[in-house]
């Protein structure tokens, strides 16, 4: 990943994720953009979900993807074989250098000069444009949201909508300076003027480039959600596409499927459905009319084979990506998803992403929670995402030299200063005489306790100490 | 080693061990098998929420009522199926109220542009619709190719009200999808929209502007 990332120029600080944050928390325009939307988004699920025994469709989720993780292996051989024999070339990269390259091949080999690309968040991970552009290929976004993040030369605030952090003026200003589009706070005019500029790239285009949400290996089926036509118009349209995606997927069958969509856009942005729902099992046939002449498939693993080994880690390869995580996250609301300086932000990209970046780039992200557990309790397919967050911040102050964790960068927030206390606390909780003395002294000597305590008492009163202990006065009372 | 071999190596070699297979019970996803009667209203219902519309047509008077939505949008052709049937009723009936009609009988490539540009509207075949979610079940094919139902502005789908399923689940169950899918198929629930400019919805963003159903009951 940092070698993916050292290759664009465009490499962000993941550990600068306080001054970030504070910058983000005091500027009014982002607080009321992430406000409005994220209170919209969490309406609407809980609308979509009425009628639903929404506990047990969970569950549901959570088996689905729990069975098709521990065939995972097995899966994406069977996968693999009956794409191939559909007529699907299926490539498999270890990270996303690898998989940047396959997709440089390809183009190259057909003398691609442009690419047209759906919204795909694995060729964000991959920082694919950027090493296209690169390579002297042009790559052009085509999901509205990922257009405009794309002429301000930005990045994704949050994977379903990665506009959310601009409002209408700032895109009309953005499209009239990149595109010539007239200045307008009419929403239906800045879309239509898009729209006739994308159809002309997708008419051109050479290779279109998608994502892909499921994975079916019974049928050989590479499943898109959409709303706006642009994944379908990316896969058909150009003569050749390429689809990208990690390997975790994979599911057995079409049935699969079906509970994982119903809970995939109710999740998502509150929809029962998208407006398309796209299942690709094949290049154009002989006697079609239209089509992409060649289909590809790209399995990227990039980190996540290494999050496969461990038993609760694991879990974190469950999700199907909906952002409900996000939308429900009381931090990522308030700082919104620049600040996180990640590919994927709120609480999936604080356990994910340590995993791609090491703990020692990621050490602020399991930490930038309240660990108020509203991602764990809406993902649709019950990832503890809380409980992997408690997890990693162990990992990363580990310093366990016998039996090291697993994560890549552990320990790289320890100090010696907090293991220190720490292990005096445990000392003196283990030890009845000095605990007894030591709280004996503090309440003794209260008076002297300073009236500011850091960050702490910014917002807040400063906690006093009794003037008895626990302990003393449940003797007084004989007991 | 390759990439491929890699991969699935470390996969296999789990340090974990053997995951335990959890069973999948799919009994949440079946609804109560609602009468046509309220698949119909529950499919109306979920294609106008999301911008569509719902014509109900009778074999006698489908095409009449074809005419009149493409006259009151002004639609100067049509695109239709050649082989199926709805292409060529409509092609024998010698209405005079219909638009010129066109069909989709070569390669995209020797007539792109003018499919982009001079196009106005399509009609299409189904093979089903869901109630519950409010989508149509297209299987493209070289009768009625993939950008038939995604480019022209106005895309118009017949939907027979026998054809139409309860949830999403029951139908690929019924038309048995395991067995095999072809090269292209969709589920279209409304036009083509976005909310990626601050959440404002806008129709038509890269296909349909409009989604019409005609449900022959």
């Amino acid at each position: 990943m940092s070698e993916t990332a050292e290759h664009t120029g465009h490499h962000i600080d993941v550990k600068e994720f306080h001054p970030r944050a504070q910058a983000a928390i005091h500027d009014p325009k982002i607080r009321k953009n992430f406000r409005s939307a994220m209170d919209g988004l969490m309406s609407k699920r809980k609308t979509a979900f009425e009628g639903w025994d929404l506990e047990t469709l969970r569950d549901l989720g959570a088996n689905v993807r729990l069975r098709a993780l521990a065939n995972l292996p097995d899966l994406l051989e069977q996968l693999e074989k009956k794409l191939i024999e559909n007529g699907i070339r299926v490539h498999w990269a270890v990270d996303g250098d690898e998989a940047c390259r396959i997709v440089r091949d390809i183009c190259k080999a057909r003398d691609a000069k442009t690419v047209i690309k759906g919204k795909s968040m694995v060729s964000e991970e991959m920082e694919l444009n950027h090493y296209l552009e690169e390579q002297g290929i042009e790559a052009l976004e085509s999901d509205l949201g990922e257009y405009i993040v794309q002429l301000a030369d930005e990045t994704p605030s949050h994977i379903i909508m990665p506009a959310i952090h601009k409002n209408t003026g700032e895109i009309s200003q953005l499209l009239h300076e990149k595109t010539g589009t007239d200045l307008s706070n009419d929403v239906e005019y800045l879309t239509a003027s898009a729209r006739l500029q994308l159809r002309e790239k997708f008419m051109n285009a050479d290779v279109g480039v998608s994502g892909v949400n499921f994975a079916v290996a019974e049928t050989g089926t590479l499943c898109l959600v959409e709303n706006e036509g642009n994944g379908r118009m990316t896969t058909t349209v150009p003569k050749c596409h390429i689809a990208v995606t990690g390997i975790e997927k994979v599911v057995p069958s079409m049935e699969d499927v079906s509970a994982l969509l119903a809970l995939l856009t109710r999740s998502a942005t509150g929809q029962h459905i998208t407006t398309y729902f796209n299942m690709i099992s094949g290049p154009r046939k002989a006697e079609e009319l239209d089509g992409p002449e060649e289909v590809h498939l790209v399995l990227v693993d990039n980190g996540r084979s290494s999050i496969y080994q461990d038993d609760e880690l694991l879990d974190t390869l469950r999700c199907i990506r909906c952002g409900a995580c996000m939308n429900h996250c009381p931090v990522y609301t308030r700082v919104g998803g620049h600040a996180y300086g990640t590919t994927y932000p709120g609480p999936i990209g604080k356990i994910l992403m340590p995993h791609l970046i090491g703990l020692d780039e990621g050490r602020h992200l399991p930490s930038a929670s309240s660990l108020c557990g509203a991602c764990g309790e809406v993902c649709p397919v019950k990832i503890p995402i809380p409980d992997l967050l408690v997890r990693l911040r162990q990992e990363s102050v580990d310093g366990d030299k016998l039996h090291p964790a697993k994560v890549r960068g552990h320990g790289a927030k320890r100090s010696s200063m907090e293991a220190m206390i720490w292990k005096g606390w445990a000392w003196m909780h283990a030890s009845p005489g000095i605990y007894r003395f030591g709280t004996g002294a503090a309440s003794k000597f209260r008076a002297l306790q300073p009236s500011k305590a850091g960050a702490w008492t910014d917002y807040r009163t400063p906690p006093k100490l009794a003037a008895k202990t626990l302990h003393q006065r449940m003797k007084e009372r004989g007991q | 080693m390759s990439s491929r071999e890699t991969i699935l190596q470390r996969l296999r070699n789990r340090t974990g061990g053997e995951l335990t297979v959890p069973e999948c019970d799919f009994s949440v996803l079946v609804r109560d098998d609602w009468s046509t009667k309220e698949r119909i209203e529950r499919f109306e219902k979920m294609i106008e929420s999301v911008h569509g519309e719902v014509h109900h047509c009778t074999e006698d008077m489908w095409m009449e009522r074809l005419a009149e939505v493409l006259n009151t949008r002004g639609a100067r052709n049509l695109l239709i199926p050649k082989q199926h049937e709805i292409g060529q009723s409509l092609r024998t009936a010698g209405r005079n109220d219909l638009p010129e009609l066109l069909i989709y009988d070569e390669p995209i490539e020797s007539w792109q542009s003018h499919l982009f540009n001079e196009v106005d509207a399509s009609i299409t075949s189904t093979r089903g619709g869901i109630a519950e979610t409010g989508s149509l079940i297209l299987w493209p094919n070289e009768d009625e190719p993939r950008l038939m139902s995604l480019v022209p502005p106005v895309h118009i789908a017949v939907l027979r009200a026998s054809e139409l399923y309860t949830t999403f689940h029951e139908a690929m169950k019924a038309q048995n999808w395991a067995a095999g899918m072809p090269t292209n198929a969709l589920l279209i629930s409304g036009p083509s929209k976005t909310a990626d400019i601050e959440q404002t919805l806008a129709y038509g963003v890269h296909g349909p502007k409009e989604l019409i159903v005609l449900i022959i009951e």
